[in-house]
């Protein structure tokens, strides 16, 4: 039974900043990881393959030098990693990318029964954790979000456990597969690529499906396929801080000042 | 042939057969071992040999040691007199140094008989001691150390009855020569009948004793009888033994995970350990009761080598992580902060620190498996070159108020290599600032590489990351290469020993040198003045153990303190080569001190048991560990740290 883990390749957002005259993301420079809560997705993964026996083929749509990603799945010990790229994917909202996920995810199961589809709970560039859902719902599998821990698969019966973790409680619920599952980085922590698993992942070729091996409507994906259009990116206002309780002060007069401003402001509920 | 002659034949053949056979297995194992060039240099290490083995240049620097180097030498002369004892016994008639003339074998015979009295004082003082004031970190009082003991002094006092019994028979004509034997005789029946038969009772028991002894070396700790002097000579000849670069290719095994996979040298090594427990005695590990023993850790290399002798293949004992003696737990390896005092002290020059990053490449590369908090360094190291996992763009962020300029080559003389630390730590920031007030104060051409300054990669090299050393070492020669750089000045040790020692194995020969030394040299020059008034009290000093024991820098700091305050620096109990780590070193900085207490708090202790007012540090870990430390022992209102850069700021004459 196959498990597809979906990763992204994404900039390093706490390296990127926003030009202030063009509203732009300066993106020069900046180094690419692989989404962090990715990662935890792809650690998933791998402890479900060493526990069940999955099949983990990793995918990924994104320009071409997202390659480097793939090859650390590699290393990190996925089965197969398949890079969805071509300039007719380009400029997708999280509509497009969930059709051209899903599009492969769909050419995956047809050579190998789907069990799961994991993805992250979301991305750091784009922050909308829309993705996971999106598939799963073109895919019209099990929908699982916010999961922090999976509690167990049961492959005969085609079940999987898991436990969601919902503002201020848990939720333990059961699901048919196929089911995409969003994690949470809570959920483990990933291993480190040994050393020989690196250098075989080096020689590794990573398989790249076009447009011609996927064979998709260009009407659904890319700028074409996009919901949504951006208009303008930038940094919103912030009103200056005031810093309190400088070297000179006594803390006391600090303590005294930091109450006094909190009622100003009604930031205290009296 | 007598009858006595044939038996000695034969009893000698069987010993010495026995002893081959002995040394074919134990040394055979040895030979397991990777192969590592140390025939390279000759007379460097035969030098070598004269200095360290046969003078005990090391051993002596311990007071007892003196007791060893009488009975080496005792030994050594006795081994003369000992092979004429052999052969004297295959050919009674023509083989005697009592064939020489008088004057000869008096000499001769006067030598012998003192030394062995020597010797027999050694043996004695050597058995009190270990009952009295035994050394630490020893198991002073095992049967294996009181069999030698025993069986030196049973030698002694066979030569000494023998030669009494044949002075008192009048048949050795040296009697007065040799004043022990001769005043053991006085004590015989002169001319008595039963002489001869004491003779050879005697003379059985010192060629029973000689040939036991023998065997029983290569199943001892004694053992290092037979390999400490050519560990001598097999030293390593560089003061920093960095361990050789990994290749990295499929196939291969990366680290020691077996102990086939240590180099042949590093299976002699564990044989050539006396047990003298010195290194343990120096280890910051120990000192602060962690399991972590340097002594025991080579013993377990050893032990494992020989439980694993027969079992070709399938290992029973695992080198790591197995129970009991001869394997080594995990945490043992993480524990190291390679200091390197234990190969300071070590009198037989093994190399602890290298089998010790051996296993931790085996545990990262190919185990994948260390403690947790190390998952994010490696993260942190390979996605933004620094420890913190800061974004790189806060590198220049120290400068945002000072005039630095970017390295350009032909323009700029020196790189300033700021370092992870001194450019992302709030507190080592200050130590980067005084240091840029210097230089300019001295008016030297420098600049740095602002953001793109990259990691030199020390803490994961002595953490066993070799793969991601590899590619952040290449990275930075390669933009060393690229921007000219030739000359370079660090502000951490760590950074200046691996651009200086460890990118060396990389063929590339930069010309690095440490604040500490760089500004003794402005001083010395006369570019660099200072005001000697400078008033922070009394201040000591912490060596660095990149800087001292690695690199060999204990005077410069000290002569820069002087200059900046007018008098020289307080000193810490352990001191210099003897130095105490602050706990940081080996990539500790960046893990859980767990076991035992903490290193750090006790050098702040040892630092506060001299009253100073400041502590003088020349590494930004120092830095950090002894504010912390400091802190612990609520001493940081009293006492403050510095670095010896801002002290020297400090002492830097007003416009
Ligand atoms: S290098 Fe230092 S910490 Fe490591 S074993 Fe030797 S003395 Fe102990
Ligand atoms: S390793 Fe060296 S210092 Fe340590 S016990 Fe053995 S001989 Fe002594």
């Amino acid at each position: 039974m196959l498990i597809v883990a979906c990763v992204k390749q994404v900039p390093d957002t706490t390296q990127v900043k926003v030009d202030p005259e063009t509203g732009t993301l300066i993106r020069e420079g900046v180094p690419f990881i692989m989404n962090p809560y990715d990662t935890h997705a792809l650690e998933e993964s791998l402890r479900l393959k060493d526990k069940y026996g999955f099949r983990v083929a990793v995918i990924s749509m994104g320009p071409p030098n997202a390659e480097v990603t793939l090859r650390k799945t590699l290393a990190l010990g996925a089965d197969e990693a398949i890079l969805l790229s071509d300039r007719v994917f380009g400029g997708a909202d999280t509509l497009a990318t969930s059709m051209v996920l899903t599009g492969a995810i769909k050419k995956l199961a047809e050579k190998e029964e789907l069990g799961i589809v994991m993805c992250g709970r979301q991305t750091i560039d784009g922050d909308t954790a829309q993705v996971g859902p999106g598939i799963a719902t073109r895919l019209g599998c099990s929908q699982l979000t916010l999961v922090d821990r999976i509690e167990e698969v049961d492959i005969k019966a085609k079940t999987i456990k898991v436990r969601r973790k919902l503002e201020g409680r848990h939720e333990v619920v059961s699901a048919p597969l196929p089911a995409m599952i969003a994690v949470l980085r809570e959920i483990n922590s990933p291993r480190y690529p040994s050393v020989p698993m690196r250098l075989e992942a080096e020689d590794t070729s990573i398989v790249l499906w076009d447009n011609k091996v996927m064979q998709m409507d260009e009407a659904t994906i890319g700028l074409q396929g996009s919901a949504t259009q951006v208009r303008k990116i930038f940094s919103p206002e912030r009103a200056k801080g005031e810093i309190l309780g400088g070297e000179a002060d006594k803390p006391e007069d600090s303590a005294k000042l930091l109450i006094t401003r909190m009622i100003e402001k009604d930031l205290l509920s009296l | 042939m007598t009858a006595t002659v044939t038996a000695f034949i034969i009893v000698l053949i069987l010993a010495i057969a026995f002893f081959a056979y002995s040394c074919y297995q134990r040394f055979g194992l040895v030979l397991k071992g990777k192969p590592d060039n140390r025939f390279n240099a000759i007379g460097k290490r035969l030098w070598n040999m004269l200095f360290y083995a046969f003078g005990q240049r090391r051993v002596v620097k311990k007071p007892f040691g003196i007791n060893h180097f009488v009975l080496f030498w005792a030994f050594m002369i006795l081994l003369i007199s000992n092979t004429e004892f052999l052969l004297n016994g295959l050919a009674p008639d023509t083989i005697s140094f009592s064939l020489l003339p008088d004057g000869a074998y008096f000499t001769l015979a006067l030598i012998f008989d003192i030394m062995s009295l020597l010797a027999l004082i050694a043996v004695v003082l050597a058995i009190i001691r270990r009952f009295t004031f035994p050394p630490p970190y020893t198991e002073a009082k095992s049967r294996d150390a009181f069999v030698i003991l025993g069986l030196v002094a049973g030698l002694m006092i066979a030569f000494f009855g023998m030669n009494a019994c044949e002075i008192a028979a009048g048949t050795d004509r040296a009697g007065v020569w040799m004043p022990v034997a001769n005043w053991v005789a006085s004590w015989l029946p002169s001319g008595a009948a039963g002489l001869d038969t004491g003779a050879q009772v005697c003379w059985w028991f010192h060629a029973i004793i000689l040939l036991a002894f023998l065997n029983y070396l290569p199943y001892s700790k004694h053992m290092h009888v037979l390999t400490s002097i050519p560990n001598c000579f097999f030293k390593a000849l560089e003061k920093v033994k960095t361990q050789p670069r990994e290749e990295f290719k499929k196939g291969n095994t990366f680290g020691v995970g077996e102990v086939e996979n240590f180099t042949w040298k590093g299976l002699f090594d564990s044989y050539s350990c006396t047990e003298c427990g010195r290194c343990s005695d120096a280890c910051p590990a120990t000192f602060t009761g962690k399991p972590l023993q340097p002594r025991l850790f080579i013993h377990d290399i050893k032990m494992n080598l020989l439980k694993n002798a027969d079992k070709d293949g399938h290992k029973e004992l695992p080198l790591i992580g197995g129970e009991g003696e001869g394997s080594v737990k995990e945490e043992v390896i993480w524990e190291c902060t390679t200091c390197g005092a234990c190969m300071e002290v070590c009198p037989v020059f093994i190399e602890h620190v290298p089998r010790i990053v051996d296993m931790r490449r085996h545990l990262v590369e190919t185990k994948a498996k260390f403690p947790e908090e190390l998952l994010l360094l490696f993260e942190n190291m390979e996605q933004r070159s620094n420890p913190w996992g800061i974004a790189p763009a806060e590198r220049t962020k120290w400068a945002a108020d000072l005039d630095v300029k970017p390295f350009e080559a032909g323009k700029t003389e020196y790189l300033f290599y700021v370092g992870c630390a001194g450019a992302l730590d709030a507190r080592n920031r200050h130590t980067t600032i005084s240091l840029a007030k210097i230089f300019d104060k001295a008016g030297i051409s420098w600049g740095t590489l602002g953001r793109d300054e990259m990691c030199c990669g020390d803490s994961l090299r002595r953490l066993g990351n070799e793969y991601v050393f590899e590619k952040m070492a290449q990275a930075n020669i390669k933009m060393f290469a690229e921007k000219g750089v030739k000359k370079i000045i660090t502000q951490c040790p760590h950074c200046f020993s691996t651009l200086k020692n460890d990118y060396r194995q990389y063929g590339v020969e930069l010309e690095v040198v440490h604040h500490t030394e760089f500004i003794n040299q402005l001083i010395r020059e006369g570019r660099l003045k200072l005001k000697s008034d400078t008033d922070l009290g009394k201040i000591i000093y912490h060596d660095s153990c990149y800087l001292g024991r690695y690199n060999g820098i204990y005077e410069a700091p000290r002569h820069v303190i002087a200059s900046a305050t007018g008098s020289a620096p307080l000193e810490m109990e352990r001191s210099r080569d003897n130095g105490f780590c602050c706990g940081a070193g080996g990539g500790r900085m960046w893990m859980e001190e767990k076991e035992g207490s903490l290193i750090n708090v006790a050098r702040v202790e040892e630092a506060l048991k001299k009253e100073p007012d400041t502590v003088c540090v020349a590494c930004p870990y120092c830095m950090t560990m002894f504010d912390d430390g400091l802190k612990d022992k609520e001493a940081s209102d009293k006492v403050r740290v510095l670095d010896l850069a801002e002290i020297v700021a400090n002492a830097l004459p007003d416009e």
